[in-house]
């Protein structure tokens, strides 16, 4: 077929041209436009899938690459390929983008051209992050996604929005600058290259790879977002419109995730093994302290987002703990614990959008983000209520709903790496279920409290479909991971040699790789 | 020498560009008040022409030098006054708009802003000390006048005091530098002075220090005509103060010629004495991105903004500047270009909505554009976007390269490129401020844009030229690539 020599290119150009369009039938055709967003949300979702489909699971390799020079001086390529990491977040990228315009769909009155058109070019860029395997390419979508964010948090936002988009703005935009010194130092370095492949073959001194490292780090850690530079999250996530909050916690914060694993884990490995340690403790402050604060919040978004923190910090100390059990020559575990927070983010970003597509529900409703405006809304909207609590379960990990799968493989390997640190993990569990559950308890349960929660009304269909995919999907990837993991199995094994192949000296790496072979 | 006609080729465009100057100042003396927008056409013309005459003879080759040195025509000087022409073109599109929305008219401002372009022909193509100052007088003179063109208007005239006074201080301190270089060297030609100084200071050690003194004349000097901190007092005042068409012009083409006077003197005069004057341009660098972006943050007015904005930018620019080497003079070059047409494109927007009894000026004016005009308040999106550095759009590759030229130099320093990264960040919270203003809040006054179509088609031009020249910079890197190969 014609299609698959240019998938990806489709897969990033279809929603950005879309939006053009959208944007160029203005407010008074909004409905055409509306219409035309969804049309191409779903044209993509296909495209995804048939990327999935077409995929050899089998392999390490990048596929479907389209390479085309782009700026020749500077040796600049729009160079774009998929392995089994990126694929599953693009597909993601496409169902969640999807749902986000049918969630909107009657709720946004004001200026609705402009919030698909931001959508849209949103899509296109997220995918192209996923795609990129130039660093300047990967630089350019990872910064432009700022401005159409930084619109939808500003302009269809709550209260505080101006002061939560500025907030989201620089922060990440803070972050991202250093890397891209360090982007600049790499470029240099390899004499001339933006390919981030050539960047992992390449000998880096052990002061290199500390700027190097830490200067990702700042980028991706904040993007993630990890503990103590997290706070731009629950600010930017309440503010938000519900597709807004979607978005950002269903596929934004894996794209730090996502960071790490395309830059710091491979072209830094050194420093990566020697500061896994500091990384680590961030994850489990994440993972323990992010979840206490979630447990006092007042406020069902905020709480969400906090969770949404706590869960993240499950996904970096998948990433780092491998690094430990990768130095105990354990290289099966590594895998298991890398794997695990692939799924984790994966996992978060189907439970995140359905529980923020769930308070969406409500606040249309309700207008209202507290908890104590609710209770006993199960008595009203029982069907919703059914979802609603599905996906809390799905929030504590509960076996069977794809939450559990990434978070017992993190805790399966760090258990192993150490067993304090598994059993701080495993903590997160019970803080996991003492939150989401008093939530729903507070929310769902118990008597009718508050006289609007009697007036409430079940689900229209639009909100069945929303709620009814992320169900499914939550469920399938609970009970059959297998198709994931397979695909992600040998990017996986890739990247375990990747990050214990030291890059000091040519002497060293083969006392290394002599150690772990088995 | 000039020998025969066919010696006088290669300065034809600045032939052409006098007598048209010449003939639109006869012209509007007497033209009827019926017939002034012959004075528009014609000024656009002149333009095209020009333009034409220069590409003619354009050429990546070796320079052709005349007059023994003093006139090099050379592809940097060629590109830099394509674009200044481009630019003052894009510039007079709006302001014959802005004058006419506020009735008023000035014929002059088209002959002035000429001259001025003439100047700086002359300016980017010195290769004598005398030609440079020739060029920058004749632009100075002319930017001054334009200034002070609105004479009722008390503010325009203040501020064309300070910048006729300070200019005039600037041009002063600068002829000093030249002075002391003569004396040292003994020759007004730049290639000239380049070898002697070598010559020199190995005869006679004690030299240097008067080398010095010369040299951090000049650069006061060039760091006037910049406004680069701490020589940026006059930049906000006259850019305040002036009237925005004006200002138009002032911020996006002399930082054209400015480069290229950096340039011609940094460069080709005086690159024995790099090392000395990359310190004093780090200097410069780190004052000017620090001020510059401090100050803007606290400003209402967008004029205002934009002009400590310029100082941050000129920041920028010595950056890759003090590279001292052709892949730091590419990436400024292209900074500049790129700087000056996003900053035309800038003053267009506010220019589109001026009116008689209102500047538009103030960030306040802009709040809630985007549900009065959509696709005006889109257009300075993308422009702030493009100012702040943000990717895809074209400042985001003009601080790339600048910041590549940076990183090149290496550890020494590196710590600038951390303070330019920062001052990035910082920049990007007060371009935020506008589309802020634009897209979040509620609108105070019902201001629609008088543009004129040829306005709304030439700025939407300019601002798509911004942002396909984002995605698509290849061309324009490899011109500025060019530019410096055979240097």
């Amino acid at each position: 077929v014609v299609v698959d020599s240019q998938l990806l290119s489709l897969l990033i150009g279809l929603p950005i041209a879309a939006a053009i369009a959208v944007l160029a039938l203005g407010e008074k055709r909004a409905a055409l436009g509306k219409a035309l967003a969804l049309l191409t949300s779903l044209i993509v979702l296909l495209l995804a899938l048939r990327a999935w489909v077409l995929f050899d699971g089998s392999s390490a390799d990048m596929q479907f690459v389209e390479k085309a020079a782009w700026v020749p001086v500077f040796n600049i390529f729009y160079h774009v390929g998929v392995d089994g990491i990126a694929l599953p977040l693009i597909l993601l990228t496409a169902v969640i983008s999807a749902l986000v315009l049918i969630a909107g769909w009657e709720v946004i009155e004001q200026k609705v051209a402009q919030y698909y058109a931001s959508f849209l070019v949103l899509e296109g860029l997220m995918i192209g992050v996923f795609c990129a395997l130039d660093a300047m390419l990967f630089y350019v979508f990872f910064e432009a996604m700022l401005i159409p964010m930084f619109i939808i948090i500003g302009v269809w936002g709550g209260p505080r929005r101006v002061y939560a988009s500025i907030k989201f703005f620089l922060y990440t935009f803070l972050g991202s600058i250093f890397m891209l010194i360090g982007l600049i130092y790499l470029y240099q370095k390899s004499g001339g290259s933006f390919a981030i492949a050539d960047w992992v073959q390449l000998a880096l001194t052990k002061d290199e790879q500390f700027w190097l490292f830490w200067a990702f780090f700042l980028a991706f850690a904040v993007k993630i977002p990890m503990f103590p530079v997290h706070t731009w999250l629950p600010d930017a996530h309440v503010e938000a419109p519900t597709g807004g909050s979607i978005v950002l916690a269903a596929i934004m914060l894996k794209i730090g995730g996502y960071g790490f694993v395309r830059f710091s884990l491979p072209i830094t490995p050194d420093a990566a093994a020697s500061y896994a340690y500091i990384l680590i403790a961030l994850s489990l402050i994440a993972v323990i302290y992010i979840g206490l604060v979630a447990l006092v919040q007042s406020d069902m978004k905020k709480l969400v987002a906090y969770s949404s923190i706590s869960h993240m910090g499950f996904v970096t100390l998948g990433l780092f703990i491998a690094y430990q059990l990768a130095m105990d020559a354990r290289p099966d575990t590594a895998a298991l614990a890398l794997q695990g927070g692939l799924m984790q983010m994966l996992s978060h970003g189907f439970v995140s959008a359905a529980m923020f597509g769930a308070i969406g529900v409500l606040y249309d409703r309700v207008h209202s983000r507290e908890i104590a405006a609710y209770g006993g809304v199960l008595n009203k909207m029982p069907y919703f209520g059914a979802f609603a609590i599905f996906f809390g379960m799905a929030n504590c990990g509960l076996p069977g709903t794809s939450g559990f799968v990434g978070e017992f493989m993190v805790i399966l390997a760090a258990i192993q790496a150490n067993p304090w640190i598994g059993f701080a993990a495993a903590t997160a569990l019970i803080l996991g279920a003492a939150y989401t559950l008093w939530l729903i308890k507070r929310v769902f349960l118990g008597p009718v409290t508050n006289s609007h929660v009697r007036h409430l009304d079940d689900l229209n269909p639009r909100e069945w479909v929303l709620m009814g995919t992320l169900a499914i999907y939550v469920l399938f990837f609970g009970l059959y991971p297998k198709p994931l993991t397979d695909v992600m199995q040998p990017s996986v094994e890739r990247l375990v040699a990747q990050i214990t192949s030291s890059k000091l000296a040519a002497d060293a790496s083969a006392n290394l790789s002599q150690e772990i072979a088995p | 020498m000039i020998q025969t006609w066919a010696d006088l080729w290669p300065i034809l465009p600045e032939i052409g560009m006098l007598l048209a100057a010449l003939a639109l100042m006869m012209l509007d003396a007497f033209l009827p008040t019926s017939k002034r927008d012959w004075m528009f056409a014609l000024s656009l013309l002149t333009l095209l022409i020009v333009a034409f005459l220069v590409c003619l003879d354009f050429s990546y080759a070796v320079p052709q030098r005349l007059m023994d040195g003093l006139f090099v025509r050379d592809a940097l000087g060629d590109v830099l006054k394509l674009f200044m022409l481009l630019a003052t073109a894009i510039v007079f599109v709006y302001g014959r708009h802005f004058f006419a929305a506020r009735r008023q008219y000035f014929g002059n401002f088209y002959v002035l802003s000429l001259f001025a372009v003439l100047g700086m022909m002359v300016l980017v193509s010195a290769g004598n000390l005398v030609t440079v100052y020739l060029g920058l007088e004749l632009m100075a003179l002319a930017t001054y006048t334009l200034v002070a063109l609105d004479r009722d208007n008390g503010i325009a005239t203040e501020s064309a005091m300070k910048y006729f006074v300070l200019g005039a201080l600037a041009s002063g301190i600068l002829l000093y530098g030249m002075s002391l270089l003569f004396g040292v060297t003994g020759s007004l030609d730049l290639r000239e002075i380049n070898q002697k100084l070598i010559e020199v200071a190995q005869a006679d050690q004690s030299q240097i220090v008067l080398m010095a003194f010369a040299l951090t004349f000049i650069v006061i000097g060039l760091a006037f005509k910049f406004g680069a901190v701490p020589f940026h007092m006059w930049l906000p005042d006259v850019y305040e103060g002036a009237p925005t068409a004006m200002v138009a012009f002032i911020a996006s083409v002399p930082k054209l010629a400015a480069v290229g006077m950096a340039l011609r003197l940094l460069s080709e005069g005086m690159y024995v004495l790099q090392p000395r004057w990359q310190e004093m341009l780090a200097l410069l660098t780190i004052g000017s991105l620090l001020i510059g972006n401090l100050a803007a943050l606290a400003q209402y007015n967008l004029k205002r903004l934009l002009a400590y904005s310029t100082i941050s930018h000129v920041g920028f620019i010595f950056l890759g500047l003090l590279n001292g080497q052709a892949q730091g003079y590419s990436a400024v070059l292209f900074y500049s270009i790129v700087y000056a047409l996003t900053t035309a494109a800038a003053f267009g927007v506010i220019m589109s909505f001026a009116r008689e009894g209102l500047e538009f000026d103030r960030i306040d004016d802009f709040k809630g554009l985007n549900k009065r005009s959509p696709w005006m308040a889109f257009l300075m999106l993308l422009v702030m976007a493009s100012l702040a550095g943000i990717p895809p759009l074209v400042g985001f590759w003009a601080k790339l390269q600048v910041i590549m030229a940076a990183v090149a130099l290496g550890k020494t320093f590196a710590w600038l490129v951390v303070i330019a990264a920062i001052c990035a960040v910082i920049g990007a919270f007060y371009y935020l401020r506008v589309i802020k203003a634009m897209y979040f809040d509620a609108s105070d006054v019902d201001v629609q844009p008088l543009a004129s179509v040829d306005v709304r088609w030439v700025l939407a031009a300019n601002v798509l030229l911004v942002t396909v020249v984002g995605i698509y910079w290849a061309p324009l890197a490899d011109v500025c690539n060019a530019v410096f190969m055979h240097r």
